[in-house]
Order: structure tokens, then sequence, then C-alpha cells
């Protein structure tokens, strides 16, 4: 049962990513010049509801749909590893023109170049792995 | 309407609710550690201890995976009979001019996404080094667009506001000063 809500979901993220073409190359490049709100309206209209849902979760200490207590963990502080890390991804992201979720939706979508693109980011994974200790964090 | 583009106002509010869902499910919105997991399942515990996790517990994420794979294939063989993204004219010229003539035309530019542009070996080394920048990044930062810029923004965390600054430093940098490089009409 909870396996088949897992697939269900990732079907309907997998749809809306698709549908919004937040999955497209062409609009990860279109906001990266300033040219349309689309992008920007798509992250700011999920952090509006995200941030009321996360909130009233964390308040209200609803338990999870399988009765256990929910715990959403803070992110570990630091600076060095989210500016160069996440600069690094931005500069994949937008040569890419997907970030990990739409290479996933564009392997079903058919497009099938982007198995080079999901192979490099399973090596990219791979190679900071060996490397973590030997890196800045 | 459901054939035509998703407006940004239904889509993001949906990307929410699924963070939402799977937050109220016990797990977390996360797409990338899933890189480390296939990792891990094609044996990197030999070369790092990082890799040496119980694959039993990250497998539901791999069934969220499974399900996009499924959910990209609807969405683009049974809910789009229009395939062609309508990007602003501004961004058309800017691509045209640097050599993306599909701009406007299609969902991904055939130039880079097309198989018949696969004889070109540039090709190639341009969608291998943007996934390594992407997974190597990700990696780094410990979490991605929806790890960072959707859950962790949504649990107002500051790690996660300075990730989103580097994505879009780095998406900046890529575009404006890397592509005349890259991309030669």
């Amino acid at each position: 049962m909870k396996n088949l809500a897992y697939i269900i979901i990732g079907t309907f993220l997998g749809i809306v990513l698709y549908k919004s073409e937040a999955a497209s190359w062409f609009r990860i490049y279109e906001m990266f010049q300033f040219d349309s709100f689309h992008m920007y309206g798509i992250i700011g209209s999920a952090l509006a509801v995200g941030v009321v849902l996360v909130q009233w979760i964390k308040k209200s200490k609803v338990k999870s749909f399988f009765g256990e207590p929910l715990n959403i963990e803070d992110k570990e502080r630091s600076f060095t590893r989210y500016i160069v890390g996440g600069t690094l991804f931005g500069m994949g992201w937008a040569l890419a023109g997907s970030c990990p979720g739409p290479i996933y939706i564009l392997v079903g979508a058919g497009y099938w170049p982007i198995v080079i693109v999901l192979i490099g980011a399973v090596l990219g994974a791979f190679v900071y792995g060996v490397f973590r200790s030997k890196l800045p964090h | 309407m459901l054939y035509q583009p998703w407006p940004w106002y239904v889509s993001g509010p949906l990307i929410a609710i699924i963070m939402a869902l799977l937050i109220l499910m016990g797990k977390r919105f996360g797409m990338s550690s899933n890189l480390e997991t296939f990792c891990s399942i094609g044996g990197a515990g030999k070369f790092s201890d990082y890799f040496k996790v119980d694959v039993k517990s990250k497998r539901w994420n791999l069934l969220v995976v499974l399900g996009s794979v499924i959910g990209g294939f609807l969405g683009a063989h049974w809910l789009s009979p229009n395939p062609a993204v309508n990007i602003s004219d501004e961004t058309v010229n800017k691509l045209q001019k640097i050599g993306f003539d599909s701009a406007g035309t299609a969902y991904l530019p055939t130039e880079l996404f097309g198989m018949e542009s696969l004889s070109d070996p540039k090709v190639w080394t341009i969608l291998l080094v943007a996934g390594f920048l992407v997974g190597f990044g990700t990696r780094y930062a410990g979490g991605c667009t929806s790890g960072h810029a959707i859950s962790g923004l949504s649990n107002l965390q500051r790690p996660s506001l300075i990730a989103v600054i580097g994505f879009f430093i780095g998406g900046l940098i890529m575009v404006h000063l890397l592509f005349p490089l890259i991309f030669t009409a």
C-alpha cells in the first residue's frame, strides 16, 4: 500500500513538473535571463503554500498518516558547503536545463540524451562521496 | 485545460502539496539523494564508507523516482499534444543568436537533446559535464531544488537560502558568462 502511494506521488510530481514546463531546458534559460515570471511564479507560489503547510505541520504537532510523530529536521549549519556546492549545482542546472527531479521525468518522457546527464550526475555524486572528507564544508 | 501547459499558480501550490504529503508520510521531498542511492546500489561502498548505507531505507524515494519517470511518460505522451514551450520572444531571440533554432518550437532544444545531435562529441561532453556539476554540486550543497529551494525554504532554513543564492550565482555565471563561450552560432 505504502509503496503504491510513493509511486503515485512520484507520478503526480512527474506530471506537474512536465506540464508546468519546469522540466523544460528553455524555461530554465529564460529564468536566468529574467525574461519571464513563469519559473519565479512556480517557485514563489510553491513556497507561499509550502511555508504555511510546514508551519501548520510543526505547530499542530500533527502525526504522520501512520500515526508516528513527525520530526522535520533542521539543515546542518554551515556556509561554505552551501555556497560552493550551490554555485556548482546552479551551473549544472543552467547547462543541463534540469535539476534531479526533471532528469528522471525527462527519461520517462523519452528524451534519451538526458540519460547522459543522469550518468554524469551519478558520477558527480560518486566523486563527491569519495572526496568528501577533503572538501571544506 | 489539462492538455495546455499548466499555469504557475496551479503548478506551484501542487508542488507544495506533494512536499506536504511526503512529510505527512514521515519522509521528505528530496530528489537528489537518490543519486547517492544509485551509487550505493552500484557498489560505491567499496570506495567510500559514505556510500555504505542501508539501501532498503531509501527504497521509498526510489519509488518516487519510478513514479516521476511514469509521470514524465504520461505528461509527454498523453497530456501534451503540442510539445512547444511558449517562452518569451526575447528569450527566443537570444537563443537563436547562439544557435538554438529550436527555441519556441520544442520542449527541449533539439541541438542538445535530439537523437541526431548525439553524433557530435561536443554534445556528449556538454551533457556529461552538466550532469556532473548537478550531481557533485547538489550533494556538496546537501540538496537540490526540491530539498533546498522548496523544502528547506518552506521550513525557513538559512542554509537553504545560502544554497539557493548559490544556485542563482551558478546559473547566472553559466548563462551569461559561459554560454557565449560554449555555444557559438
